[in-house]
């Protein structure tokens, strides 16, 4: 066949092949900081919040083909596809911002464990769908906390990916809460797998009450634990199991880089097919 | 009951609404076996969508960029809203959602046999989407037209979505084909393994083919499998082209005097074997669905017990809770 070898894109082309040339998540966004705000430090908080929606909507993607029902695996899909796009102009921003000029994929892609910043929770295992509910809940509700605040952040590009975001994880919380209420007040089954998944999620949750990332940024302090605590209380009531609100923990956590042994390998499989194929382009 | 008068008018109508080219609607009259054939039909294409997930869904935790990861999870997500309103669609004939899930876990209903076959690497991402979705929008587009309403009427939004996917793989294929040596080896490939699974897409050949002539008549179908497959070599040959791809098949050239590509004969004893259950991933698929299936039945139990509580305390008190 010919054809091959051609680089040059050729008039016409366009009907087989649209949409490239528009790679960059922030395109067309002005890229300047205001004057005072310091880089290092948006980067920062961009690059959690993009850690905690990149590896909480991998854990999500693993349902794919799995899910109870129909409707939902299109709502899995619905709050993963979100988190992405949240992670994606997070980590761009960061990149613009942080004077390293890295891209998106070069923070998902091009990290180790250890220079992620998300919190453990987004990084157990899959689990059943109680855990899953369970954990969207608890992440839901600290993140709407989280992104709310960052509404009045310095940096106009944060502001705005957080307002867009406090929309669709408003959405995120709902549906999490609605099945945890199912879930609570539906079969023997659904209910002990509920409290066993509390048991499971109890000991990292303080990492998510005292998340301080947005403190200088909008974020008052004690917002994500004073939402966290009236959010849950309402589905306890609903639901019928309870639902801790741990005491503050100390210690470094994911903010810091510590990890459960669970991040490694789920980098891997992220990972592993972008760095078997060094330099090439998807 | 309807007397024989009243059959024969209401089987008259029926024709008449068939022949002019309307749409026959769920509340109308229609003929046992067209009801049958259309759930026979939708319900498998259904299916198709479902386990169709399967090859390419695997791909998403392990997709090379978070554009490329955003781009599968949605089309994959596509794919199960397509199974969800194809459902809808059979529902409208009287059929129900749960029996059919259950006559594909049994074997009893088949899904398209080219999801049996494996993605081997995420070239098979691409090609799934240039070749498989191009092939399915051959078969679909003409259903767009079919003579059942709800059908034809989900058929334009699936066919819609369907061409979208088919240019997103092609823009996948085109971009590694511009990459590096092994990226464009792994198109080839995948280009290789999945060039003739997609032409049995059609189904066997015309004369071999025993529920396609009264699918016509009744204008569920519009065009025989010989002339559709035809039609996607035509229209895949100039695409494979401009990739730079080879089409494994020795027989292919341009046909002057027809204005048609000739091409070789696919392997439809292969297809038989599939279809019969003995291809490459068969077992798999099914043992996949059947156990997020039977995984979830906690969940879709709890969700009727809660349903069914709430229902009774709204009663008791007069006020939902």
């Amino acid at each position: 066949m010919n054809g091959t070898g051609e680089d040059g894109e050729v008039p016409g082309d366009a009907r087989w092949a649209f949409g490239t040339g528009f790679e960059d998540p922030l395109h067309g966004v002005v890229a300047e900081l205001p004057p005072g705000v310091d880089g290092a430090a948006v980067a920062g908080v961009c690059v959690a919040l993009a850690d905690d929606a990149l590896v909480g909507a991998q854990r999500l993607a693993e349902w794919v083909t799995c899910a109870p029902e129909l409707e939902i695996e299109l709502a899995l899909a619905n709050v993963g596809l979100d988190l992405l796009g949240q992670a994606r102009l997070l980590y761009a921003r960061a990149g613009q911002v942080d004077g390293s000029g890295r891209g998106e994929d070069d923070f998902a892609y091009r990290r180790a464990a250890e220079e992620f910043r998300c919190l453990r929770l987004t990084e157990l295992p899959r689990g059943d769908f109680a855990f899953t509910a369970l954990r969207l809940l608890a992440l839901s509700c600290a993140r709407l906390a989280l992104l709310d605040g960052l509404r009045g952040a310095a940096d106009p590009v944060l502001a705005a990916v957080a307002e867009r975001g406090v929309t669709e994880v408003t959405y995120h919380r709902l549906f999490a809460a609605e099945w945890v209420v199912r879930l609570g007040d539906g079969t023997a089954v659904s209910r002990g797998r509920l409290r066993r998944a509390v048991g499971e999620a109890e000991p990292w949750l303080a990492e998510v009450l005292d998340d301080e990332v947005g403190a200088e940024w909008g974020v008052a302090p004690g917002a994500v634990r004073a939402a966290c605590a009236a959010d849950w209380d309402r589905v306890a009531r609903q639901s019928g199991v309870p639902l801790p609100v741990p005491a503050p923990a100390g210690g470094a956590g994911g903010r810091a880089g510590v990890h459960t042994p669970h991040l490694p390998g789920l980098l891997a499989e992220l990972q592993g097919v972008a760095r078997a194929h060094p330099g090439a382009s998807w | 009951m309807a007397t024989e008068a009243d059959e024969r008018e209401l089987r008259a109508h029926f024709e008449e609404t068939v022949a002019a080219d309307r749409r026959v609607e769920p509340r109308d009259w229609m003929p046992e076996a067209y009801r049958a054939t259309l759930v026979r039909q939708i319900a498998q294409h259904a299916h198709s969508e479902i386990i169709g997930m399967q090859p390419e869904g695997d791909w998403i935790t392990r997709a090379p960029s978070l554009r490329r990861k955003a781009i599968l999870w949605a089309k994959v997500q596509d794919e199960a809203g397509h199974g969800l309103y194809l459902y809808g669609a059979a529902e409208t004939l009287g059929a129900d959602r749960d029996d059919l899930t259950r006559r594909l876990l049994e074997g009893r209903q088949k899904y398209s046999s080219i999801f049996n076959y494996p993605a081997a690497t995420f070239a098979d991402v691409g090609v799934i989407g240039w070749l498989v979705d191009g092939a399915a929008i051959c078969n679909q587009v003409p259903l767009c037209r079919s003579s059942y309403g709800p059908y034809a009427r989900a058929m334009v939004r699936v066919c819609k979505e369907e061409s979208f996917h088919q240019r997103q793989g092609y823009e996948l294929l085109w971009t590694m084909a511009r990459g590096t040596a092994a990226q464009r080896e792994m198109v080839q490939d995948a280009v290789d393994r999945w060039w003739w699974p997609s032409l049995m897409m059609f189904g066997p050949p015309d004369a071999a083919s025993p529920n396609s002539r009264r699918s016509m008549a009744w204008r569920i179908k519009r065009h025989s499998n010989d002339e559709l497959r035809q039609r996607f070599v035509d229209m895949t040959v100039p695409q494979a082209d401009r990739l730079g791809v080879t089409l494994p098949d020795p027989e292919l050239r341009w046909n002057e005097e027809r204005g048609h590509h000739d091409f070789g004969t696919p392997d439809f004893a292969e297809l038989a074997r599939v279809i019969g259950g003995d291809g490459p991933c068969n077992a798999e698929r099914v043992a996949r669905r059947t156990a997020a299936h039977e995984d979830g039945a906690w969940v879709r139990e709890a969700a009727v017990a809660h349903a069914q509580r709430r229902a009774r305390r709204t009663d008791d008190s007069g006020v939902a809770r």
